[in-house]
């Protein structure tokens, strides 16, 4: 996707929408009146955990798309480093941006979530919160590193490792309550020990196709962002350098070679 | 790779680190005062600084550890030290495991001074010695070698001094807690199975000795 600087600069290259991205918006915008209807009216309450239950609907599909979110960036991150690609650069910070987002709702819900059924907001002793709050807190320090000016192959390099260091730690925290289940509050997966009944599983279904509905939807819009930002970072000095000098009747190495590629104009 | 290359490496920072007599004259003050800033800080009361002892002592030494990371990546800094020994045959793993070594050093140093001051100002007895020196070396590696990596990416960094807290700090986090737990088993605080942090502590050494071998020449030339 080549994208003229003069578009950019006037304007007229700005939309990141496209038909799948409306298509996917319509989805959303059904799917999550839908979701809260399922969760708030249709779902019954559980036995144990009574009301509480309807934060699940969003808590584990937040907390397994954050995790599909780390993962992406770390194969954006690990293909990045193999290929060199700006289009695999962007992807890992569209996704660890999203991410973040997830990540930071999945401790806020599961905090919410804690607070009637263990009875506290946090629990120190608990591996898979602390990991939890440990990845998430990487990542925004992923993101700080991206922010850093930079020359750009230098700064993808470097946000690479860190992304791929990152994303090690999901194995761990995934894997946490079956290591140290003896300090842990979390239980067993509700959904492989059967405790769940049919509409309140169905629910939780929904959620989950609803949250990877809205991941994809955050991942188009903000990887074309992304895109356009390092196009203008790419082209924008060069191309804007070249019209000043072509205003003034000056021709430059740099201004053929953007010709010639069809770059600008 | 080369240990003999690694551990000549390491003997250049150490030196280097001995004839600038900061570790001894700035870092090791630095170290003693954040000890008494703790006493001040939690009223002296001795109950609860003996409680809290474990991760206090993990707390000062993330801070130190900060501040020696910012020294290592500093002498490669000067005099285009960096350039010079990459101009050296010496695989880019080897001068990794260097650096992360002369780190490791001179982290052991100052946390065997923390240590016996701490023990003497919170009047702290220890349990299980053992567990005390095991988990401290594996806690140390990990500091270390996690230092020294995330040292080489925010080298040359115009905002390294914020930058180094923000990404190394929640990789190190993992460590703390795990050395905190070991440390508070050994000095009999907390009701907490030592040996099995201990595990984690390893898995999180062995982690990040082996990503740093691999990412430093990644990272290296471009600092």
């Amino acid at each position: 996707m080549k994208i003229k600087f003069k578009e950019v600069k006037e304007g007229r290259f700005n939309a990141t929408s496209s038909r799948s991205t409306r298509f996917l918006g319509f989805c959303l915008a059904l799917g999550i009146p839908t979701l809260i209807l399922f969760a708030f009216v249709f779902s019954p309450k559980d036995d144990t955990m009574e009301d509480a239950v309807r934060l699940l609907y969003i808590h584990v599909p937040v907390a397994i798309f954050s995790y599909v979110a780390f993962g992406i960036t770390a194969i954006g991150s690990i293909c990045y480093l193999w290929k060199q690609s700006r289009w695999w650069d962007t992807t890992a910070h569209a996704s660890a941006e999203i991410g973040v987002i997830f990540s930071a709702l999945t401790l806020i819900t599961g905090s919410i979530w804690g607070r009637p059924t263990w009875n506290t907001w946090w629990e120190w002793g608990d591996v898979r919160l602390v990991t939890t709050l440990v990845m998430f807190l990487m990542f925004v320090g992923y993101l700080a590193l991206r922010q850093v000016p930079a020359q750009p192959q230098i700064r993808a390099k470097r946000a690479a490792i860190v992304g791929i260091i990152g994303t090690i730690n999901i194995p761990i925290v995934n894997r946490s309550v079956e290591w140290w289940e003896n300090s842990t509050l979390h239980q067993q997966s509700s959904l492989t020990d059967g405790n769940l009944e049919d509409l309140t599983l169905f629910t939780w279904f929904l959620g989950t196709l609803i949250l990877g509905i809205a991941y994809l939807w955050l991942m188009i819009h903000r990887f074309r962002v992304g895109w356009l930002a390092s196009e203008h970072e790419a082209l924008g000095y060069g191309a804007a350098i070249e019209e000043r000098q072509a205003e003034a009747g000056i021709q430059t190495a740099i201004a053929s070679e953007y010709r010639e590629e069809g770059e600008i104009e | 790779m080369e240990l003999r290359d690694a551990w000549s490496i390491a003997r250049k920072d150490l030196r280097i680190e001995f004839r600038s007599r900061i570790l001894t004259n700035q870092i090791a003050p630095y170290t003693l005062l954040i000890v008494v800033l703790f006493g001040f800080a939690l009223d002296a009361d001795t109950q609860t600084l003996r409680d809290t002892g474990p991760g206090l002592f993990w707390v000062a030494v993330l801070l130190i550890a900060l501040l020696a990371v910012q020294r290592a990546v500093k002498i490669e800094d000067d005099d285009a030290a960096k350039e010079r020994m990459l101009l050296t045959p010496v695989h880019p793993s080897s001068v990794f495991l260097g650096k992360a070594i002369a780190l490791f050093v001179q982290l052991f140093a100052l946390e065997t001074l923390l240590f016996f001051v701490m023990l003497a100002l919170f009047d702290l007895s220890v349990e299980d010695p053992l567990l005390i020196c095991f988990s401290a070396v594996l806690a140390t590696i990990g500091i270390a070698s996690s230092g020294t990596l995330y040292g080489v990416i925010t080298a040359g960094v115009g905002v390294r001094e914020t930058l180094l807290p923000i990404l190394l700090l929640p990789v190190l986090a993992p460590i703390a807690i795990g050395a905190t737990r070991t440390f508070g088993d050994a000095f009999g605080r907390v009701d907490a199975d030592g040996w099995a942090w201990f595990g984690l502590l390893s898995v999180f050494a062995v982690i990040y000795t082996v990503l740093g071998m691999f990412a430093y020449g990644q990272l290296v030339e471009d600092a």
